[in-house]
């Protein structure tokens, strides 16, 4: 399932939001956009799921065209930062929900409703919470209902819009590995907007770095910590760390021991800056 | 929902400064404008002869001016919900020209004199007003009947809908909407099932306060409803009538009955509204 941008931008008043961003999500992928706030990467994940049209470039699905065509009809299921859920709704409801509207054709008996939404709920670990309402639960639980809501109508890509940037740093940690391993599971082609770049690192196969509307680099999160493509890249990407040394002779530093940093053996470190004191 | 429990802790605490000044004051406003004018209404009726306020309460002059005051104004509350929560979305959804205006026009019913307003509602509606003439040929009649008391009724009614809703439409997030959207709900689904809901407990209030409001009406009613005795009378005019019988106690009784109905009416409602939140 080929999810493509192509030429795109994107003018907010007179903020250029996206400029010329090409991009490519294949098959069973797991993609992070990643970048600081206001770069554009949001607005990307929105014009590729339909939720934002662009000024000018166009977005395809298998090869057609979907430029102006709803989320819905392309087949997205988006997961938004403040979960979005209908309040006034049981979990249950939340998730029956996309199936409840179904048109008169295609709708599940209630029978298929009722075990299609007790599957979500086991997969997203909230079983005995199927009663409870969005505001009785935390807030990793109410992400966890939006993504079960998001699934039930099997969308074939999933747009996450940095679905953990309000949770605090340990449950964050916790969805993260949990999304990794969903996704392991069920194979849906998956896009995560996130300016976290330990999060995209850890769970894409794939990442974009996006800054002031343009994409800085496309690559694993491999190639993006050994060869960053611009000083942008090596700047946002790389742990920064200080290590202390003393200068042994003609070109030669000796590094003390530094026991907090962590990578690992055989790892390359790259030296940015270098600060030279007695 | 622990931040609204924290919330309600430390409101309820007594330590909370100036506890002491706002009860006071609040006890002091209310009281003197509120409860000691009503206290002084019971008193006037708890002294009359017994039979003789009997006789003024179950007089079928007296009956019919009741049901007439709050059959009508249950009626206007009933219609004024819908036209309020059209035009508080309009308001908030569209960019209509000169929308400051239209906005500000809404809260006109509460400034002008309502006798003004009377006046002008039955010159329009009248046999040879500009409304008026178009329905006379047709046999109906607005002015001098029941449905002009009601007519009169929405027009102070409408704005408190408007006015609650208002704020519940500009807050209701729109990722809620496009969550809708995302999981295959057209417009009209999206709004009977999740922007309905939410603005149900704002329809209550909006509806509760337009019919108190709506109860104690006169200025604007009494130009409109031709007061014919049995039939367009209202209970409010009925005081005033027996007022100017120098029947004292007989319009104290009358005020009482309304007073005493509408207080159950409205904390019955107030009560339904608590329950389902509870």
């Amino acid at each position: 399932m080929t999810l493509e941008a192509s030429a795109v931008s994107k003018t907010f008043g007179k903020h250029k939001a996206l400029d010329d961003v090409s991009v490519t999500i294949r098959e069973g992928e797991l993609v992070a956009l990643l970048g600081p706030s206001g770069g554009g990467k949001t607005t990307l994940l929105r014009v590729l799921a339909g939720l934002e049209s662009p000024d000018a470039g166009q977005v395809r699905l298998r090869g057609q065209e979907v430029t102006r065509s709803g989320p819905h009809a392309r087949g997205v299921g988006f997961v938004f930062q403040h979960y979005a859920l209908f309040r006034e709704m049981t979990v249950f409801e939340n998730v029956a929900f996309g199936l409840r509207v179904k048109p008169r054709g295609e709708r599940p008996s209630e029978a298929v409703i009722q075990k299609r939404v007790h599957e979500l709920l086991a997969l997203v670990q909230l079983e005995g919470l199927a009663g409870r309402h969005p505001d009785q639960l935390s807030g990793g639980q109410r992400q966890r209902v939006a993504l079960a809501r998001a699934l039930a109508v099997e969308p074939k890509i999933l747009l996450l819009d940095e679905p953990f940037g309000a949770l605090d740093a340990k449950v964050r940690k916790e969805l993260r590995g949990w999304l990794r391993r969903l996704h392991d599971e069920l194979h849906v082609t998956t896009v995560l907007v996130t300016h976290d770049q330990e999060e995209a690192f850890e769970i894409a196969d794939r990442v974009l770095v996006i800054h002031e509307g343009r994409i800085h680099q496309d690559g694993t999160p491999d190639a993006l910590l050994t060869r960053p493509a611009s000083p942008f890249v090596a700047d946002f990407v790389s742990e920064s760390a200080i290590v202390h040394g003393t200068v042994r002779g003609s070109g030669v530093i000796a590094l003390d021991e530094v026991a907090s940093l962590e990578a690992p053996v055989g790892a390359r470190v790259a030296l940015k800056k270098v600060h030279i004191g007695r | 929902m622990s931040v609204g429990a924290a919330t309600r802790a430390r409101l309820a605490s007594p330590r909370l400064p100036g506890f002491g000044v706002s009860l006071g004051v609040t006890l002091a406003v209310v009281g003197s404008l509120v409860i000691v004018p009503l206290l002084a209404l019971v008193v006037v009726v708890a002294r009359a002869p017994s039979a003789h306020v009997w006789d003024v309460l179950s007089a079928d002059r007296t009956l019919a001016a009741y049901g007439l005051s709050f059959g009508a104004a249950a009626l206007a509350a009933l219609l004024s919900t819908p036209l309020g929560l059209g035009i508080a979305w309009t308001l908030v959804r569209y960019e209509l020209p000169a929308r400051r205006l239209w906005d500000a026009l809404v809260d006109l019913p509460f400034a002008m004199p309502t006798a003004v307003s009377g006046i002008a509602l039955t010159q329009l509606w009248g046999p040879s007003g500009a409304f008026g003439r178009w329905l006379a040929p047709l046999g109906l009649e607005v002015a001098f009947t029941r449905a002009g008391v009601v007519l009169a009724l929405i027009f102070v009614s409408l704005p408190f809908v408007v006015r609650t809703v208002q704020p519940v439409i500009e807050s209701f997030p729109r990722e809620t909407e496009e969550a809708a959207a995302s999981l295959g709900a057209d417009r009209l689904t999206t709004f009977r099932r999740v922007i309905l809901p939410a603005l149900r407990p704002a329809l209550v209030s909006g509806a509760t306060l337009g019919f108190a409001r709506a109860i104690g009406e006169y200025g604007s009613v009494v130009f409109i409803a031709g007061n014919v005795p049995f039939r367009t009378e209202i209970a409010p005019l009925l005081v005033l009538v027996r007022l100017e019988e120098y029947d004292y106690a007989g319009a104290a009784a009358v005020a009482t009955g309304m007073l005493v109905a509408s207080a159950a009416i409205l904390v019955i409602l107030s009560r339904r509204g608590a329950l389902r939140h509870g």
